[in-house]
Parts: structure tokens; C-alpha cells; sequence
């Protein structure tokens, strides 16, 4: 993991969690939409926030892509679930959402989650590969002697 | 029945999910580092190459279907049920798939990650 790949892995936080809430915001602009009616859906892509949201969530997705390509799924989706924590920070300071205490007590267990894997290896092949070779085992020593 | 039928289509999001996360994973793995490819030979030719892969392509028609299924899912139920339970059981689900199918590395972390990740999600959504 290096520098270029903690920010990659930002960006998936920050863009999907943005995303959201542009669609959100953007939704509520709208109106609700109703069953009878599902095509009136393609209205709320003339709103800016919705397009800007939709922007978003490509740049998200194109990280998201680049991600995979270096890291292990079971290490991504964790590590950037903590966009499900900066969504219900944006969603509580811009949408004005008020967040119980179950919600905090969510949050808490997904940074605990994230906790988890962010201490481990990302690739878990690469890391096979790079493993410090074994010790010498007692055959080896003993024929150096 | 109604019940039946939420659950359903919360299952097919969860099926569908998965298959499309696992073959992205596995699309990506094949292509390889973007981020270096891109430094060789540009930007068009990495974006040409990812959409020309069949499993990309296999991958994000499922995930089309977890969208309609959700879609569906929603037409059923409260959004405060369906999208937080899909998408918890999804993160269990990927995890034991992500083992199973692209040979991952899941330990013991990574399996306590994936079910607090996944508790969290269910709370956030009371």
C-alpha cells in the first residue's frame, strides 16, 4: 500500500458518500415519484444536484474499479465502508438528519470493522509472495556447519 | 406472503450482488494494476480494455438485476427494511464468496470485519 492507493481508496469513501447525498438532496427537489407513474423518474435527470451526484458516483465507481485491480474484495469493502460513516455525518450536518442512537452505535461498529482489516494486508496473494523467506530449518543449518 | 415476497427479492439483490462484485473482482484481477497501465499506455486504451472484458460486462449485468430486484424490493416494502438488510447480507455473502470462488485469504480479521461492518450497516438503517 502506498501513498497513491490510500487515496484512491479515500476517494471511494468521499465520492460514494457525496454521491448519495446529491441524489438525496436532488430527490427531494423533484417530488416523490409514484408507481403508476415510474417514467416521470427520467425528470429528476434534469436537476443539477441529480447530475452532479451521477458524476460522483462515476468517479466512484472508476476508483472502485481500480481498487479491485490491486486489492483483495474482502479488504476493499470493509476499508471503504466507512463511507457509510461519512454519509451519516454529511446527511446530519447538510441534510440536517437527525441521527439516534442506534445510528451512532452502527457507526461505531463499522469503524470497528474497518479497524479489523486496515491494520492487515490488502493483497493477500502479493503478500504470500512477499512473506520473509522461512528460517533456515535444522537440515540447513546443521549442513552449513 | 407479502413477507415472502420481500424476502425474495432482498435474496435475488443479495445473489445478484455478489455474483456482480465477485466477477468485477475477478475481471479487475485479470486485467490487472490500472493504476500502472495507465502510466504505460494512457487513459482510453485502460477504459477500452475494461469494457471489452466479458466477465466486466457479465458483472455489471448482474448488477443490473440486484438494481431491478431492489427496484421491486422496494415496490414491496420500507426502504429502511430492504436496503439495509440487502446490503448487510451482502457484505457476509461477498465475504464467504470472495473465499470461495477467488480463493482469498479470509481470516479470522477479515470475518470479524465483514460481520461488525455488516451489524453496523443493520443499525444505521433503524
Amino acid at each position: 500500500m502506498n501513498f497513491r492507493k490510500y487515496l484512491v481508496l479515500l476517494s471511494i469513501v468521499v465520492f460514494s458518500a457525496a454521491g448519495d447525498v446529491m441524489l438525496s438532496r436532488g430527490m427531494k427537489q423533484t417530488g416523490e415519484i409514484h408507481l403508476q407513474n415510474l417514467g416521470s423518474v427520467f425528470s429528476a435527470l434534469g436537476n443539477f444536484w441529480i447530475l452532479l451526484g451521477i458524476v460522483f458516483l462515476l468517479v466512484f465507481f472508476a476508483s472502485y474499479l481500480t481498487s479491485l485491480s490491486w486489492a483483495d474484495l474482502t479488504f476493499v469493502l470493509p476499508t471503504t465502508s466507512f463511507s457509510y460513516v461519512v454519509l451519516a455525518l454529511l446527511a446530519y450536518t447538510m441534510l440536517h438528519e437527525r441521527i439516534s442512537v442506534e445510528r451512532w452505535c452502527g457507526i461505531m461498529l463499522i469503524v470497528a470493522g474497518v479497524g479489523f482489516v486496515a491494520g492487515g494486508p490488502s493483497h493477500t496473494e502479493t503478500a504470500a509472495k512477499t512473506a520473509p523467506p522461512k528460517l533456515p530449518d535444522a537440515e540447513f543449518v546443521e549442513a552449513r556447519k | 406472503m407479502r413477507h415472502l415476497y420481500t424476502w425474495s427479492a432482498i435474496a435475488m439483490v443479495v445473489i445478484a450482488s455478489t455474483a456482480g462484485d465477485i466477477l468485477l473482482a475477478k475481471a479487475m484481477r485479470e486485467i490487472g494494476d490500472l493504476g500502472q497501465l495507465r502510466q504505460q499506455k494512457g487513459i482510453l486504451p485502460v477504459v477500452a480494455r475494461v469494457l471489452g472484458s466479458a466477465t466486466f460486462l457479465l458483472a455489471v449485468l448482474f448488477m443490473a438485476v440486484a438494481f431491478f430486484s431492489l427496484l421491486i424490493g422496494l415496490s414491496w416494502a420500507d426502504v429502511s427494511l430492504v436496503a439495509p438488510a440487502a446490503a448487510s447480507l451482502t457484505f457476509v455473502t461477498n465475504t464467504a464468496a470472495a473465499r470461495i470462488f477467488l480463493k482469498e485469504n479470509v481470516d479470522r480479521r477479515r470475518w470479524f470485519a465483514a460481520l461488525f461492518v455488516a451489524a453496523g450497516v443493520l443499525l444505521i438503517a433503524h
